[in-house]
């Protein structure tokens, strides 16, 4: 017994020595994790932008002198297997943080694996508000504007349409369901006089567009409110149209002016759709036209929201360690905590409060030019603005 | 009531979607006994290869010539993979085809991003059927009324097909008896391929018809693959009638049930199939299935206990996996620890499939109540570890004794079936009773105590018992149950006459399996310090059969060594390779070929050949025993 003691501390020293070792070595690592096989028409955007990053991060010298290395792995979309991933980086690759995920169950998985292993998290994409508040932790942080947000962002045009008989199409799991359940509360606080007519619940990727869109017709409301993306959104789409279904009705919907949503439909986008989205061929600022302009330059392609969440989640990584001039967690998380750096929205900050970064999303409205989906009348909406007040965000997070 | 009229023919559209993709599974299943796990990804490359010749050439004739050219070209890539593959292994054991092709679903999903890009694709509206059909107020599209006329009629050419040829009387004589179809002459190698070359056709044709109304996606199939299996099931195996009718039954009460609960669509065909199976043990249309003559091969090297050497080579081998510690690092440790963990998973399914002849398509369900059953004594209860993983693993043991009952009064594919249709509904349970297991956001923070949290206590702890519940189960498949169990696997008359009351003793096996699955997904839950809906889920199921068909079906513990191999290679791919699905298809592909009764089959055969040094004579002699049922 005493003998296999020894031997097991013999061996933690080694590891404990060889991890000083790669802590000492010149290039800064990053874990990245994300689901590449599974939803490429995201993931494969949100790489080129992150890699784009990187570079432009060594070609002006990388962290404080030091070489920034990313080392991305694929989670294939099981929580189960983000957290062997996610070992990997930190155990047997030395990462200084992990960051990336898309999903919000792996979102959730990765943060929890964070907050055990007492190690630095960003998460690039997860929408749940979970995240931030009722399951955030000391080590999580997020980039993306939240599902609480994306809905206030919505609501404040969303409320004043004279529409008030709703019903609500969202994919059944936990980002459609509270996607539906965050409007369905904001609505209802701006506007009491607001009836919710019909509910439908697909499951997500699986969605009998044809019966779905005869159902939510029947209960004959004036507006609808829309969570489904993706293929689910493509037959929807197609089946509201050939059955009249959005005629004479607001359509509300989540996500749907992202190029990655909006562009498959082409001659079929619906006009006059109220979204959030990434209208990228109308922002006219120093900092987009600068992000527009490398990204296009690169790839000789157009980027599409993942371009900009993968780009800004790795810029914003290296301006945490830069500022905590370290890769020990905690000194991260005191760097994180209030940190503002500028992105190609904007500047935006990484709150102190529920570890929630600031940057916004477009809302404007759908429209068709030369058979092709845009998003029209876009305005940006500062995240910062659609969060709620300090005292019921300390409700809503447990203590650290 | 036009609104209830056109809701009907709604629900009667997309069942024609539905039956198309279904008939072709149902006829190929009939004909050749393979369980076409491959069906949804030529269903697929149906849509992919519609969506570039319809974008290519425009008009009338370009978008319907292209469907049906496109449906051609994936018959023919069907043909092909007969009989390049699937030839080589008609012989292997039950079952194993669906490794051959669950290896090629893997491998057309990364070729399909790779050649079309990862974006998903809308192709063009039919010619001539673009707009919608007004009635009375209600609008129909005209492409549902085009989809609601193809149905019957693909329905009808296919009844005409088999009772009106030759060709499909010989289908339907090797429905019933393809030996004695052999036996009277006809060559079963080509008929085999054509029956699969219309299979194919008919998914291709599903898939390229969907183009007006869906995206064009890498998921496609995994969309349709099991739905279609249920609705084959539902209708009876090898009923074309019978897959027809179950899926008009399935998607009317989709459409109408969504009305009163809308969020029934996730869960209803595993319903159905579940009802279905216990009120009809064969599906709504199918006959009982003749006794399938058992494959010659099976058994014909009788088990046996290991012999003192080969006892002693476990044991160094055990002992070498215990040293891990001393010298690997703690990621080696934590994969080893997962490895060691779906082991246990694996040789508990392996229990039932090659000992009972049961196999199971939902094995996860009772390796996820596992789980939960940790979780919820952990997090609700606030119990030690150490209770909770000797309390959690009841949970599985429940779970598969209730399903258990049901499931063992069928046999075959039925029996499959109706395990997936529990898991299932277990799975759904678990992802919609958001107030007790979180939804799909999991349930978290199910760590380890500190006596196991170091990576190397808990991977020895893991070691420890994928050891001792190998050796349990070993044990018991020399003892007078495991003996009364393979009884009843060999010959249920049989057993039956000499006084094994068998569906005790196959339910017994049953619950064993399932709490030995739940004591793996125990140690998943605190290994990965969360539980999740997919810890029960469909892919997990899969991943079990294929670690026990490579492992090999017909050996005592060869789902050790499958479990080992896959799990081991499918971590190392995915962190190593971008295209992890192509390289592990590619590679389960060509295990099947090389490897046509698994690894540790393989061997044994080899190990048998080198003790005899004389040509084996005994598969011979096994034949007339196996047939003289």
């Amino acid at each position: 017994m005493r003998a296999r003691n020894y031997f097991v501390g013999a061996a933690f020293a080694v590891l404990a020595g060889s991890m000083g070792h790669s802590a000492l070595a010149q290039d800064i690592k990053i874990g990245e994790i994300n689901s590449y096989s599974l939803l490429p028409s995201f993931t494969e955007p949100y790489r080129k932008g992150w890699q784009l990053a990187v570079e432009e991060i060594n070609a002006a010298g990388g962290i404080n002198g030091k070489k920034l290395v990313v080392i991305s792995k694929d989670d294939g979309g099981k929580p189960a297997d983000a957290q062997t991933a996610a070992n990997e980086l930190v155990s047997s690759e030395g990462v200084a943080m992990l960051t990336g995920t898309f999903l919000s169950n792996i979102g959730l998985a990765v943060s929890d694996f964070a907050n055990q292993k007492k190690v630095f998290f960003l998460a690039a994409e997860p929408l749940t508000d979970a995240v931030t508040w009722s399951k955030g932790n000391k080590y999580t942080f997020r980039l993306r504007p939240s599902n609480y947000m994306q809905a206030a962002m919505l609501v404040e045009a969303a409320s004043k349409l004279p529409a008030k008989r709703w019903a609500t199409i969202a994919p059944n799991y936990e980002y459609g369901q509270s996607a539906v359940a965050v409007f369905k509360k904001l609505m209802s606080e701006k506007r009491p006089d607001i009836q919710w007519v019909d509910e439908q619940w697909p499951p997500q990727g699986k969605i009998d567009a044809g019966p779905v869109v005869q159902a939510v017709a029947q209960a004959n409301p004036e507006a609808i409110l829309n969570v489904t993306f993706g293929p689910d959104l493509v037959k929807l789409v197609r089946e509201g149209n050939t059955r009249g279904l959005f005629k004479g009705r607001e359509v509300v919907s989540f996500l749907t002016g992202e190029p990655e949503y909006l562009d498959p439909l082409k001659d079929e986008t619906p006009e006059g759709w109220i979204v959030t989205g990434y209208p990228w061929y109308s922002i006219k600022t120093p900092e987009h036209d600068a992000f527009l302009k490398a990204y296009q330059a690169k790839y000789n392609d157009y980027p599409r929201l993942g371009s900009i969440v993968g780009y800004q989640t790795i810029k914003a990584a290296a301006a945490i360690l830069a500022k905590a001039g370290s890769t020990d967690t905690d000194k991260m998380i005191a760097a994180a905590e209030g940190i503002s750096m500028p992105s190609p929205f904007g500047e935006i900050t990484f709150r102190k409060i529920d570890h929630q970064s600031t940057l916004g999303a477009f809302v404007g409205k759908t429209a068709q030019k030369d058979g092709k989906g845009v998003m029209v009348d876009a305005t940006y909406k500062k995240g910062s603005d659609y969060l709620p007040g300090d005292a019921e965000v300390e409700k809503l997070r447990p203590k650290d | 009531m036009a609104f209830y009229v056109v809701q009907f023919l709604t629900g009667l559209a997309s069942a024609a979607s539905l039956f198309l993709v279904a008939s072709g599974l149902s006829i190929i299943f009939g004909v050749t006994r393979i369980v076409n796990f491959a069906h949804g990804a030529f269903y697929m490359i149906g849509a992919y290869i519609a969506f570039t010749l319809t974008e290519r050439f425009s008009g009338a004739f370009g978008f319907w010539g292209g469907v049906v050219v496109a449906a051609l070209a994936v018959a023919l890539i069907g043909v092909l993979v007969e009989m390049v593959l699937l030839r080589r292994i008609y012989h292997a054991p039950e079952l194993f085809q669906l490794l051959g092709t669950f290896g090629l679903t893997l491998m057309v999903e990364d070729l399909v991003v790779l050649i079309w890009g990862p974006d998903d694709l809308v192709g063009r509206r039919a010619p001539g059927f673009k707009g919608a059909v007004d009635f009375f107020g209600q609008n129909i599209p005209s492409y549902d009324l085009f989809l609601i006329a193809l149905g019957p009629i693909v329905l009808g050419i296919l009844w005409l097909l088999f009772q009106r040829t030759r060709w499909g009387v010989l289908v339907r004589a090797a429905t019933q008896d393809r030996d004695m179809v052999a036996a009277l002459g006809v060559n079963q190698k080509w008929l085999f391929t054509s029956v699969f070359a219309v299979g194919v056709f008919l998914a291709a044709l599903g898939g390229a018809l969907q183009i007006p109304r869906d995206a064009v996606h890498h998921a496609m199939d995994l969309r349709i693959i099991v739905e279609v299996f249920v609705v084959v099931v539902i209708g009876g195996l090898g009923s074309i009638v019978g897959a027809f009718v179950a899926a008009v039954l399935v998607s009317e009460l989709n459409a109408f049930g969504i009305l009163i609960f809308p969020k029934i669509s996730i869960i209803l065909v595993f319903l159905v199939m579940a009802v279905v199976l216990i009120v009809r043990p064969w599906g709504l249309f199918g006959k009982p299935e003749a006794a399938a003559r058992k494959t010659p091969g099976l058994t014909v090297n009788p088990w046996r206990p290991l012999t003192s050497n080969e006892r002693l080579a476990a044991l160094a081998a055990l002992v070498v996996a215990a040293i891990l510690p001393l010298f690997a690092g703690n990621y080696a440790l934590t994969v080893g620890s997962e490895i060691a963990i779906f082991v246990i998973f694996a040789v508990s399914l392996h229990f039932l499939m090659s000992v009972g002849g049961l196999a199971s398509f939902g094995h996860a369900a009772y390796f996820g109540l596992g789980a939960y059953g940790v979780a919820f004594l952990a997090k609700m209860a606030g119990l030690p570890m150490i209770v909770c993983l000797l309390l959690g693993p009841l949970l599985g043991c429940m779970g598969a004794a209730v399903f258990g009952f049901f499931a063992v009064q069928l046999s075959g594919v039925y029996f499959a079936m109706l395990t997936l249709a529990f898991a299932q509904i277990v799975w759904s349970i678990a992802f919609q009773w958001v107030s007790v297991t979180g939804g799909d956001n999991g349930i978290l923070g199910v760590w380890p105590a500190s006596w196991a949290a170091s990576p190397s206590h808990f991977y020895w702890l893991a070691l420890g018992v994928a050891a001792l519940v190998t050796i349990a189960l070993r044990v018991m498949v020399f003892s007078p149950f495991g003996y009364a169990l393979r009884a009843t696997r060999d010959s249920l008359l049989r057993s039956e006459a000499v006084g094994i009351n068998a569906k005790r003793i196959q339910w017994t096996a049953f619950v064993i399996a399932g709490t030995t699955a739940g004591i793996g997904g125990a140690l998943f839950a605190y290994l990965k310090g969360s539980v999740f809906p997919d810890n029960l889920g469909i892919s997990l199921s899969v991943d079990a059969l294929v670690m026990v068909l490579l492992g090999g079906v017909e050996t005592v513990s060869g789902g050790v060594i499958g479990a080992i191999v896959y799990k081991a290679l499918n971590i190392w791919l995915v962190s190593q390779t971008d295209l992890s699905k192509l390289v592990l298809g590619g590679f389960i592909v060509l295990i099947v070929v090389v490897f046509p009764k698994g690894i540790v089959g393989m061997l044994e055969v080899l190990a048998q050949r080198r003790r005899k040094s004389s040509p084996p004579g005994s598969s011979l002699l096994a034949k007339p025993i196996e047939s003289a049922e």
